[in-house]
């Protein structure tokens, strides 16, 4: 139509300006101001918009307005349209409910009449984008729709009616959008009319437009005032009219001259209220608006008076209209420039305040060994404090009428609570010192262990600081997916080194040996050594699954990262599919034998059937939804309904599982088995005391009884008939095994949400974490640490790196398009009703791994208790009977932890604070990098989103890490309860 | 005795120095468009090439170790070989765990592989050199205490410090300074 009717029509580059998220680009191209970036998050919560803008004043001036598409609009502008014909938007699998409710009304209401203006919103293309990518055979369809809608529609219009057609935003490779990409911000913008337009014939180059610009001409062009935050700049091309040149550019002129006193009449109001405009670029701009507007009326005045020769007018005319335009760019360059408020004071606060919890974490994860009567004093009162400032600032502020702000009270009080901790932190102190100088010769050796503490500290230290550091950097934000790996590889390197530095390896020699300078590593290097090249396999293949970001020019998105419906080679697909599954079925088989091999699996208990019989079924209902899934549109034909049924009802199925499973867990954490094998009446004979005289003695007994059942018929025959004992199997791994089904229910529930070929990511997710901890516990083994109460710190950090390094190997980046906004359709095949679900299901798919390394974080607490098993057991059959019983006693495993309750709930505090402590480090650095970096090039590409994404890991973390803990403590309280239990038998 | 060790030793390390740099500049002088970056394969094969024969020449002459019992000729050669063997060994490996560390598996293979020769002749031969393909006594060397001369600690300090200079030297790539916009 250009090319042929080149008066007519025009075709213009679009640009719109960051985020190119479909509410915020709705909002762009009504109020015509710029976004702010916060907005992002509620794109799908649209509330009203609040300012001016272009359908208010149309509505004000009594136009017509009909809608018809996305129902974002509808939250946008409640109650503004003369008719409107919404449909649901947020479902992005869904191309064709949008469109084709538009063309069932567009033709009828175009013939009829009854508008001013019709805003006609098209989805599929978009939607079509998310799901199968830009170059996908279903993108030509929806093109090839699009193209033959808009050639009748030229047909059914009116000779004084002017076509737009525009993209509120580009997509990228890969189809997504919200980010500043070139291929995001450029969309198309299309005009035409019946009547011709322009005067001069078709550009050889596409003009770019700015998006903002469509508001003002679009307003101008109808008659009504501008919206009052408007910045853009009219397009003086659709004012020229069919007069001559003169009266062309004098249209032209009045109308910039209504715009630039528009803006310019905004911006003065604007830096009243805000100081954030650099206050010489506001003087040069008002300058230059004063002596434009002088001139544009010494113009007027002159031509009423009709002096000047045409010639003459016409080129003051076009210096004019530049001097606008000149003023119009400059005012929008100005605003793109600075258009967000900081908050210096309140950004210091939040910062000091992190830091300060940071400090409170650290300071207590070492105090928490030192004394009992830290809890009440360090952490309850310092809650009472916070309590009382919040309820004191609160009734200030009601008292004085003011607004309450819960977030600076919420501060304020967790601020008090800091500050009574560190006072009764300081008051303990003196105390303390003065023990320690009573006694001046330990003070010495404690400074030096000390000393040596703080140099074991520094290398794990030093890699969270490297960490840290490389938050401050944008290319390193940027290249932090491998940046990860890249320090947890380095970690787990300098751990082995240095358990051979310090000759933990080898086998203690005798004197002589060691003159010949021969020393032989222990058996267990090796089994060490292929842990470490395990891990490092492990992280290393799991950079294949990587996202990209638009910064990484070179960089392609993983294969693995698109949906199987996306591939369209038929045996690649079922291929991989086959490979998913098969890796699925490999996960719950390792699950099901770990436990088998601790012996958790031999109760008849709920929890117990459903792993053996509900993993498999969760497995079945996953495969069986991927199939479906994955199976293409149109194949199946006359399926469609029941495909449609599936695809709902198998993710219903998993997560009804799924949940029942967490249930019965809680309900019942027990996966012991107990077989009674006591004489009815006999006496009960204790490896040591003899008959148990008293309670605590029998209690006594429990623990050491053995796990699993070839032992126990060992132990007794080898001990003789004497003794009758209780046998429980798995007690020694009852705590793990809880928390490893939980881990796997919420794996399962996880790898739903994602596509299916990040299962490998998952399988290597649990296999790394699994390796990290075997590292650990034989870490722990060979270093023979002197209280086993406690997680050494690179246990902590090399934990929370697998996490954040796992965040981006299924698939994640800190930016706003690569949010797999699929996640919120698993299971949902229609809108939602509310918008928490969605977020909910789009959170878990983004923080997945988060989730699953904090839930497993006690684990690291744990699993060194688990692994003592398997190198005792060797030794044993060797052992006389008579050792017999000091082995027993070894075999308590977990039970360890039962023994002495009150430091096993220390260490589990500890534990939770040092990761917490990790995190909030993590944090701090992120924040004080956005907020040291705030007039950064980069600040709203990287360092914005890297910290929201951040903040909202951490809330994550933390939140799961409590549900981790809790989970742990329930199991404790269920094994108290089962001891008694069985104790009243 | 002592006093001329660490001379000995001083002179050794200022050798080897001067190798690195001269490997560095001179070759720009008998070959058109010699850079250490734009021609950096030839220099990693040059510097390691410079690096090794020095090493090999050094250990010749100085003589740190002082091997009480003569060998005969067949001992010696199948000593070399074990050595040779030692040290293609030692690249492999070195290159398996920079691939592990995250370099690429297929494209610029050649870079990988000159580096982990270049890191392998900093380390490894000089251990081989110094000690001999006896691996009791690299375990003993690079533990808590177990240098027993001054050679010893100073093969330590070396080899550490080379592992630890290329692992900092991964640092500067994400860098992206030489972007557009970084102007």
């Amino acid at each position: 139509l250009a090319t042929s009717q080149p008066r007519h029509a025009r075709l213009y580059r679009f640009r719109a300006d960051a985020p190119t998220t479909t509410m915020q680009r709705i909002k762009g191209l009504t109020t015509g101001s710029l976004p702010t970036f916060i907005d992002v998050g509620s794109n799908f919560a649209t509330y009203a918009i609040q300012e001016d803008n272009l359908l208010a004043q149309l509505v004000q001036n009594g136009r017509r307005v009909v809608f018809m598409g996305d129902d974002t609009w509808e939250g946008l502008f409640p109650k503004k349209f003369f008719r409107s014909y919404f449909f649901p938007s947020f479902n992005v699998k869904d191309l064709h409910t949008v469109d084709d409710g538009i063309l069932q009304h567009l033709y009828p209401t175009v013939d009829s009449g009854e508008w001013d203006v019709l805003i006609a919103h098209f989805l599929g293309v978009d939607h079509c984008g998310h799901k199968h990518g830009p170059d996908h055979p279903e993108m030509a369809k929806k093109l090839t729709q699009m193209n033959e809608m808009l050639r009748s529609l030229v047909d059914h219009l009116g000779n004084d009616t002017l076509l737009l057609v525009a993209g509120d935003h580009g997509m990228t490779q890969t189809g997504d959008h919200g980010g500043d990409s070139e291929k995001e911000v450029n969309a198309a913008l299309f005009v035409y009319s019946k009547t011709p337009l322009f005067s001069t014939g078709l550009p050889e180059e596409p003009e770019t437009v700015p998006q903002v610009n469509l508001v003002p001409t679009v307003a101008l062009l109808l008659g009504v005032p501008i919206p009052y935050s408007n910045i853009g700049e009219v397009m003086a091309e659709l004012f020229s009219g069919d007069g001559d040149a003169v009266s062309a550019a004098l249209q032209q002129l009045s109308v910039y001259h209504i715009n630039a006193k528009q803006v310019d009449r905004f911006l003065h109001s604007y830096s009243l209220v805000a100081q954030d405009l650099p206050a010489d670029q506001l003087q040069h701009l008002r300058e230059l608006f004063s002596s434009t507007v002088e001139e544009h009326t010494r113009l007027l005045a002159q031509m009423q008076e009709a002096t000047l020769v045409p010639a003459e007018l016409e080129s003051r005319l076009g210096s004019l209209i530049r001097r606008f335009q000149l003023y119009l760019q400059e005012a929008r360059a100005v605003c793109t420039q600075s258009w967000a408020r900081f908050h210096p004071l309140r950004m210091v606060g939040g910062c000091t305040l992190i830091a300060a919890s940071c400090l409170l974490c650290y300071v207590a994860s070492e105090l928490a060994t030192a004394s009992d009567s830290f809890y009440r004093s360090c952490l309850l009162y310092p809650l009472l404090w916070s309590l009382v400032v919040a309820v004191l600032l609160g009734l200030a502020r009601a008292f004085t009428q003011e607004g309450l702000d819960i977030l600076l009270v919420s501060s304020w009080a967790a601020a008090a609570s800091q500050l009574g901790f560190f006072w009764y932190w300081w008051g303990q102190h003196p105390k303390r010192a003065h023990l320690v100088g009573s006694q001046p010769p330990l003070a010495s050796i404690g400074l030096r262990q000390r000393l040596r503490a703080w140099l074991g500290l520094a290398f794990p230290m030093g890699i969270l600081l490297f960490r840290c550091g490389a938050m401050f950097s944008d290319s390193f934000v940027v290249a932090e997916a491998r940046v990860a790996p890249f320090l947890l590889a380095s970690l787990v390197m300098l751990l082995v080194g240095k358990l051979h530095w310090d000759g933990h390896l080898t086998v203690p020699e005798g004197p002589k040996q060691q003159l010949l300078g021969f020393s032989s590593y222990r058996r267990e290097i090796w089994y060490l050594l292929c842990l470490m090249a395990a891990l490092l396999v492990c992280v290393r293949l799991s950079g294949f699954f990587h996202q990209c970001r638009e910064e990484i020019p070179q960089c392609q998105p993983s294969l693995f990262l698109s949906p199987l419906a996306s591939l369209r080679n038929t045996r690649a697909k079922n291929l991989f599919y086959l490979l998913c599954v098969a890796l699925l079925a490999g996960l719950v088989y390792a699950v099901r034998s770990w436990l088998r091999h601790y012996g958790n699996l031999n109760s008849s208990e709920p929890l117990v059937l459903f792993v053996r019989w509900g993993f498999p079924l969760v497995v079945l209902c996953i495969a069986c939804y991927w199939a479906v899934a994955s199976s293409a549109d149109d194949s199946l034909g006359k399926l469609q309904e029941l495909v449609q049924v599936a695809v709902v009802v198998f993710p219903w199925a998993v997560y009804g599982l799924a949940s029942v499973g967490l249930l019965l867990l809680l309900c019942n954490p027990m996966t012991v088995f107990a077989k009674d094998t006591r004489e009815p009446a006999g006496s009960i004979v204790t490896p040591y005391l003899g008959v148990p005289s008293s309670e605590v003695d029998f209690l006594h007994v429990i623990p050491q009884i053995y796990k699993r059942m070839q032992e126990s018929q060992k132990s007794r025959l080898e001990q003789g008939s004497c003794r009758a004992t209780v046998a429980a199997y798995g007690l020694g791994s009852v705590y793990s095994a809880a928390l490893v089904i939980a881990l796997t229910l919420l794996g399962f529930l996880l790898m739903l949400l994602h596509s299916e070929r990040l299962s490998l990511a998952f399988l290597l997710l649990f296999l790394e974490a699994f390796v990290l901890l075997h590292m650990h516990a034989r870490a722990r083994g060979l270093a023979g640490d002197a209280e086993p109460f406690s997680v050494p710190w690179y246990a902590v950090i090399s934990w929370l790196l697998a996490a954040s390094q796992f965040f981006y190997s299924t698939g994640h980046q800190p930016i706003f398009p690569a949010i797999h906004w699929n996640a919120a359709f698993v299971g949902f095949h229609l809108d939602h009703s509310t918008n928490l679900l969605p977020a909910v299901l789009v959170g878990a798919n983004t923080f997945a791994s988060h989730i699953l390394f904090a839930v497993g974080c006690p684990l690291l607490l744990l699993w060194p208790f688990v692994c003592e098993m398997p190198s005792l057991q060797k030794r044993k059959p060797k052992k006389e009977p008579r050792e017999e019983l000091q082995e027993v006693e070894e075999h308590m495993m977990e039970m360890r932890l039962r023994e002495s309750p009150e430091k096993f709930s220390t260490a589990l505090l500890q534990l939770g604070l040092k990761y917490l402590f990790v995190l909030g480090t993590q944090l701090l650095a992120c924040v004080c990098a956005a907020m040291i970096l705030r007039r950064h090039l980069m600040v709203w590409k990287v360092f914005a989103p890297k910290f929201l994404f951040e903040s909202l890991g951490f809330v994550v973390s933390s939140i799961c890490l409590l549900l981790g803990i809790s989970l742990v403590m329930r199991v404790d309280c269920a094994v108290s309860t089962w001891f008694s239990q069985l104790q009243l038998r | 005795m002592k006093e001329a060790e660490i001379r000995k030793l001083l002179a050794a390390n200022l050798l080897s120095v001067f190798s690195v740099v001269l490997s560095a500049v001179v070759p720009a002088f008998f070959w058109d468009g010699f850079t250490v970056l734009g021609t950096h394969l030839a220099w990693l094969c040059i510097c390691s090439v410079c690096v090794s024969t020095l090493n090999i020449i050094l250990h010749l002459v100085l003589k740190p170790n002082l091997s009480p019992k003569r060998s005969s000729f067949a001992h010696k050669i199948s000593r070399f070989l074990k050595c040779c063997i030692y040290f293609f060994m030692s690249c492999i490996l070195f290159h398996a765990i920079i691939v592990l560390y995250g370099a690429p598996l297929i494209e610029s293979v050649t870079e990988t592989f000159l580096f982990a020769v270049l890191l392998s002749a900093f380390t490894t031969l000089q251990c081989l050199c110094m000690l001999g393909p006896n691996i009791q006594a690299w375990i003993r060397v690079f533990s808590k205490n177990g240098a027993m001369s001054i050679w010893e600690s100073s093969l330590q300090i070396t080899t550490m410090c080379s592992i630890l200079g290329a692992w900092f030297g991964a640092f500067p790539i994400p860098l992206d300074w030489d972007r557009p916009w970084q102007v």
